[in-house]
Formats: C-alpha cells, structure tokens, sequence
C-alpha cells in the first residue's frame, strides 16, 4: 500500500491540520510516513501545498516525484490545478468548491470548475456550506478530509482517534465537531 | 513501527536535549526557527533549565553558544544560511580557538529559495574554518547525527557543523530516540589560555588545526556516513550526498538501477575515498543539494580524464533544489509528459495581511514622499519586505538584515534627498543600531522609519528584543528627542501620520518615526488564548 497525496491550499487555510491528521492515523496504523510541508514567506496569504506520502515499506524522497501523485486535496479550486503536473494519470482531484480571492485577476469559477472536470477522477465539495451550517466554516478542512477518506485506505476509527488526540486540548467541543465534519465530509453532495 | 513523527528540525531538537544540552543560541530565521522552537516547547528542557531564549543575531548567539563551551557545556548554535554571514566572525575563529564542551552549529540552507535572498552553501563555510561538517538525508539521521555531532566536537575539540536544507528542515518522519545523555558539568579549559587569540597563540592553535586535518579525514570513514554501497552496473556511479541520496534511491526503486553509490554526509570527505569509488565506474554523476562544491573539487581545472558530471556540465540545473525528476532527466531515464497546468491558475504570492500595520506606514510614507518621486527608500528583511510588490511598490532595496539604514546613509552621503530606511523592530535590534550610530555621529540626512510591529512577524511571531526598548534604544544612541516620534499606523490617522513623516523627511539630520502597532497575528493568537484561559 502505497499513497503519495498533495496537500493544497492559501495559507490559514488548515492544510496542515489535514496533514496531521492523516500523518498521526497513517503512523498509528503501523505506516511509514514522510510529509514535507511549506514554512515562513510563503504562508502569508501565499499557495501553500503539503506532500504527505503513506506506505507500508520505507519511502526515500521527502518530495513526490512528478507524474506519480495519487491524490491531490484541495481545499480551494484555483489551488488544485497548480500542481497537477504532479498528478498520476490515474490520480484523483478532490477539491473543496469555495474559492479564497486575495488576488487581482482571479479567474472565474466555472472556468476553474470546467477545468477540474476535464480531470477523469474528482470530485468537487461544497465544503464550505456543509461545514457553516454544522457551526463553523473552520472545519471546512476536515469536510475535505473526509470527502477524501474513503480514497486513502486509512479507517474512519483511525482518522477519529489522531482528531482526538491533535485536537483533544482544545476541548470536547471542537473534537465532536471535527469528527461531524469527517462524517459529513464522507457523505456530502458532489456537485 | 513507533516513535516521534518530527520536522527535520524537531529531530535536531531532540537530539541535542538527548546528548545533554545545556543551551540552545539562535536567532530566528526560515527554515532552522523550528529547531529552537521545539526546545522551548520542551518540558523537559524546561525542567532542566536548558537555556532556549533567543539572541539578538546570530553573531551573539554563537559567542554566547561559545561561552557556554567554555565553561565545559554542551551548546547548541542554530540559524539559517545567511545568518552564518552576521555569526561569520565568531563561527570562523571557533574553529582556531575550538571548543571545551560540545559545540554544535546547525546551518539550515534554503535552496530554490523558498524564503531567502540567496540560495549560498555553508558547506563552504565549513570548509573555510576547516571543521567537520554533517550533512544527514533523512529526519533520523539528523537526529542520529546531533548526538554524534557533540560527540564529534568533544573528541576534537572542534566546533562541528551540521547542515541541512529547507526540504528536511520542514519534511515530517518518524524517529526513533535512544537513551538520554546526562547534561555535561561546568568545566573550564584545561588551557586557560585556548580562547586567547594573540598572534602568537593563535598561530599555534592554527598549525593545531591544520594537524588533526587527516584526523577528521579519516573519522568520517570510520564513522560510517561515507560509505560505498556495492551496485552491479559500473557504467555510472552514483556521489549523493546528504538529501539527494533519498531522490537517487526514489529513482532507483522505480527504474530498478543498479550503480553503485557513494554516500557522502561527513565532510572532509578523503581523498582516497573519492578514488576508490571513482575508478571503479565509467562515470560519475554527483548529487549535491546547494552548490557543486564536491563536483568541482573532482573535476578541478586539469583534465584528468574522468567523467564527472553534474551542476557544473549541465546535466543537472546549475541552480535550485533537486527533485527526483531532475535526477531521472540526468540519467536519461524516459520521463512522461506531466499533465500540463491550466493558463488560468494564477500565482498567489505571499502578501502582507489584512489590517498589518505596515499597510498603512507604507501609505503614509507613499503621500508624504509624493512630491520628490519613486526611488528613495530602503528597506530590511521581514514582512514589511512584501511592499516591494504591488499595489504599494514602496521600497527600493533588500540586501540584508540592516542594511536599510546604512544604505540609506550612503545614498544620502552621495546627495540624495530625502533617503529613507524602513526597518522592522526585530531587525533593529538584530543589526540596525550601529548603523543607526553612524547616521548619528554624523549627522548624516536620514529619515529611519521603524515599522514596530512588537514581533519577528516573518517567522512566525518569535519574542522581539526590541519590544518596549525602541525609543529609549534610539535616545541612548543620540538621536535628537524632537526628531524622534511616534504613530500610529491606522487608516484613521493617514493624515496625521503622513504630515508626520513629510515633515522629517524635510529635516536635514536624523529623524527616527517608529511606526507602532502590534502585528495582527500575535494580536489575534493572544486575544485567543486569553479567551481560552477565560473559558
């Protein structure tokens, strides 16, 4: 078993929450793990992307060869075609539907969307909406998460459990309601 | 499989407290900030008092680094690549004085530069004091290597460095730690006289130097981080060293190579090593992450008839970081087409956020310099660097930390009128107040803007040293009380604040505005966690 994920987003947006996620159930679940992550200048409202591989035997490169992603997860649309040379021919896009305008010259969303759509495998998530009305946008990562899960061959208990235990100082509350979003997530409407 | 999963950097953390560190010394800079970080999140250090506040600049923090090796101590110094430059003094002449207890140097380079003005090699700067140098692959080979680090510098009595890149400094794996070393006891030279460089003594310690050269030679032998690993196809041999070793091995699994490779992470590599592997393969493709140092010291500038290649004769870029794509391209293994990206993904540079108070010091600047025109201020490292890009382009210069105000005196020295400096507080106090003195003991015709956001904002929000101590900063070092003043950067005050500045900018001598306001992020975490200590 072997998963080579990008990880895509503008910074704030919680990326590396779902690469913590994924990474602590992957390591609890007996995996190898490696995840390179964006630090310093490039946070600050800039694209900011993850390379998180999972596999069950040693992994060399910190960086994920091009042309050999399997999944790219996104949590804004413009985001999940900037690294889709990375994508395998067989990869999946699963993109959040919400677009995060910060720049001049913002393409229009149904030119990203079309765009997208021309991808064989994606899947495109209203995450924003289903997570506003479970009671907060923030956990809009988590929806993508978990529209993303059933791809990642990491059990539902085992993304519970690393939510828990990454989350679990911040209060019940916000546990229950990343979990909701998980769930809520594995079951949204693709539009 | 358990154990941590760490940054590159966290591993360097937890190795040093592991070999019984009693100090860490840095000063915040991407992508070695984490190291120290994660020692001053440690309980651990906490309990055992391991110090983990930073320095001013990396100049005092490897003195102090050093002092701590004096008195018998394990130290632990950390910056980034051109943070090495301002500590380049103190680092160089540690390798003559040496060191008492352990004393571990970590470089952290930023090729491709991700997050830097330059993309230099502190290999170089190794090779320059003439110290040993580790360069690990992998998150637990920094880790492994921290511990043998200190290790290292005590047997020689040598300053070690360990050198890492972005990729590994930010990349996340598993690592196992072994036992905790006891913390080292206060000690003092056994020569009192080691740390005196006079002439005279500072002779001997060089040919001291110069003589355990072989030593170190053959220690990284015999440590087993430069090793040969056997391959059945001599047409290529493989030189990879620190990180590109993991692209070669992610290449080689796919393309089923089987070349023999030489793994470099201990520096002075001997000689004889480089032979031995050389003249067993037809040709040799050298991977270096950084600069083409090893290739060059193969290829040299006689003809010598071997096949080297690399950086240098094009096979691989001259510049920025590997990937195992490059690699693949460098060996000739066919690559397919990637899938190309859509015309309409626009870039997203990093911009400075919503509501940051040095918005509206770059608007009021930008008024207040209206009638003299464009080309007149110079400005430092840190966030308020993002007004070089629109819509404000507001500045004119970013060389390095400080050099705003020196610059800035030396365009005014050549005529230029008015010449402005915006400097962040942290960078201030890093390396700005003895530029400040010169325009002072001159008199020199400079308006210092410093944009005091409370913070070292660029990094992530690290304890400012400036915090609270600006103004009585600038009064000590004789900055006249009635061209010293204060604003606030809010939209409501734009007029106000840009009269402010128009009127220094038209004084002939030094003006210093400090343009306060508390960074939105620290703002926010702590009005956060304040709300949280409430509830």
């Amino acid at each position: 078993m072997k998963r080579d994920i990008i990880l895509a987003g503008v910074g704030g947006q919680g990326i590396l929450s779902i690469a913590a996620v994924i990474g602590m159930a992957a390591v609890e679940s007996g995996l190898y793990l490696k995840q390179a992550e964006v630090h310093g200048m490039s946070q600050r409202g800039g694209a900011v992307q993850s390379h998180l591989r999972i596999s069950d035997s040693p992994i060399a490169s910190d960086l994920i060869p091009e042309g050999s992603c399997d999944m790219i997860l996104s949590v804004e649309p413009m985001e999940a075609l900037r690294y889709l040379s990375f994508l395998a021919k067989d990869g999946w896009v699963v993109t959040s539907s919400k677009t995060f305008e910060n720049i001049n010259g913002y393409p229009p969303v149904e030119d990203l969307y079309n765009e997208i759509r021309k991808i064989e495998r994606h899947v495109i998530i209203d995450a924003y909406s289903i997570a506003r009305e479970l009671g907060s946008q923030k956990v809009s990562n988590m929806v993508m998460l978990g529209a993303a899960s059933e791809y990642l061959e990491i059990s539902q208990d085992s993304l519970e459990e690393a939510l828990k235990a990454l989350f679990g100082r911040k209060g019940e509350g916000v546990v229950e309601l990343n979990i909701k979003a998980l769930k809520a997530g594995k079951n949204g409407v693709r539009i | 499989m358990t154990g941590l999963v760490l940054l590159g950097d966290e591993a360097i953390g937890q190795g040093a407290l592991d070999a019984g560190l009693s100090g860490v010394y840095a000063y915040p800079g991407t992508p070695s900030t984490e190291i120290t970080e994660f020692i001053q999140r440690s309980k651990e250090a906490r309990e055992r008092k391991v110090h983990a506040r930073w320095s001013a600049n990396e100049k005092t923090a490897m003195e102090s680094g050093l002092g701590m090796s004096y008195a018998g101590k394990r130290a632990m110094v950390c910056m980034k690549h051109v943070g090495l430059n301002v500590a380049a003094d103190a680092f160089i002449n540690t390798g003559i004085t040496g060191v008492n207890g352990g004393l571990v140097v970590v470089v952290a380079d930023d090729p491709s530069m991700h997050s830097s003005q330059n993309e230099q090699d502190s290999r170089f700067y190794g090779k320059f004091a003439m110290i040993p140098v580790l360069e690990p692959a992998t998150q637990q080979e920094a880790y492994d290597m921290t511990r043998y680090g200190f290790d290292l510098s005590e047997k020689f009595s040598l300053p070690v460095m360990l050198r890492i890149t972005t990729r590994l400094a930010h990349s996340r794996s598993a690592v196992v730690n072994s036992d905790n070393r006891k913390e080292n006891v206060i000690k003092l030279p056994t020569d009192l006289k080691q740390f005196i460089l006079l002439p005279a003594l500072a002779r001997k310690r060089y040919k001291l130097l110069l003589s355990v050269q072989d030593k170190l030679e053959t220690e990284s032998i015999a440590s087993g981080l430069n090793r040969i690993e056997a391959g059945e196809d001599h047409s290529r041999g493989i030189i990879a060293c620190g990180l590109s070793y993991n692209y070669y091995q992610e290449v080689a699994a796919e393309a089923e190579l089987k070349h023999p490779v030489l793994k470099i992470a201990q520096y002075p590599v001997p000689p004889e090593l480089l032979n031995e592997f050389v003249k067993q393969v037809d040709r040799v493709l050298v991977l270096e992450e950084g600069a083409p140092m090893l290739e060059e010291s193969l290829t040299g500038v006689l003809e010598n008839g071997y096949q080297i290649g690399g950086r240098l004769d094009g096979l691989l870029p001259r510049d920025g970081e590997l990937n195992p794509l490059l690699i693949k391209e460098a060996l000739e293994i066919p690559v397919e087409t990637p899938r190309e990206v859509p015309e309409i993904v626009k870039n997203r540079p990093p911009a400075l956020c919503k509501g940051c108070g040095h918005i509206d010091m770059y608007n009021a600047l930008g008024g207040a310099l209206k009638p003299y025109g464009p080309g007149r201020v110079f400005s430092d490292i840190g966030c308020y660097t993002l007004g070089a890009l629109p819509p404000y382009n507001a500045i004119n210069s970013c060389v390095d930390m400080g050099a705003s105000i020196t610059m800035a005196k030396g365009a005014s020295d050549a005529g230029l009128r008015p010449a402005v400096a915006v400097i962040g507080d942290s960078t201030f106090t890093h390396s700005g107040m003895t530029g400040l003195l010169d325009v002072v003991v001159e008199q020199t015709p400079v308006t210092v803007i410093i944009s005091d956001n409370s913070t070292t904002g660029m990094t992530g929000g690290q304890q400012s040293h400036a915090t609270n101590r600006l103004e009585e900063i600038c009064l000590g070092i004789g900055v006249e009380e009635e061209h010293l003043k204060v604003m606030n950067p809010l939209r409501k005050h734009h007029e106000e604040n840009m009269l402010m500045i128009a009127h220094e900018l038209a004084y002939e001598g030094v003006s210093v505005i400090i343009a306060q306001r508390e960074c939105v992020q620290t703002a926010s975490r702590r009005l956060r966690s304040q709300k949280s200590v409430k509830s």
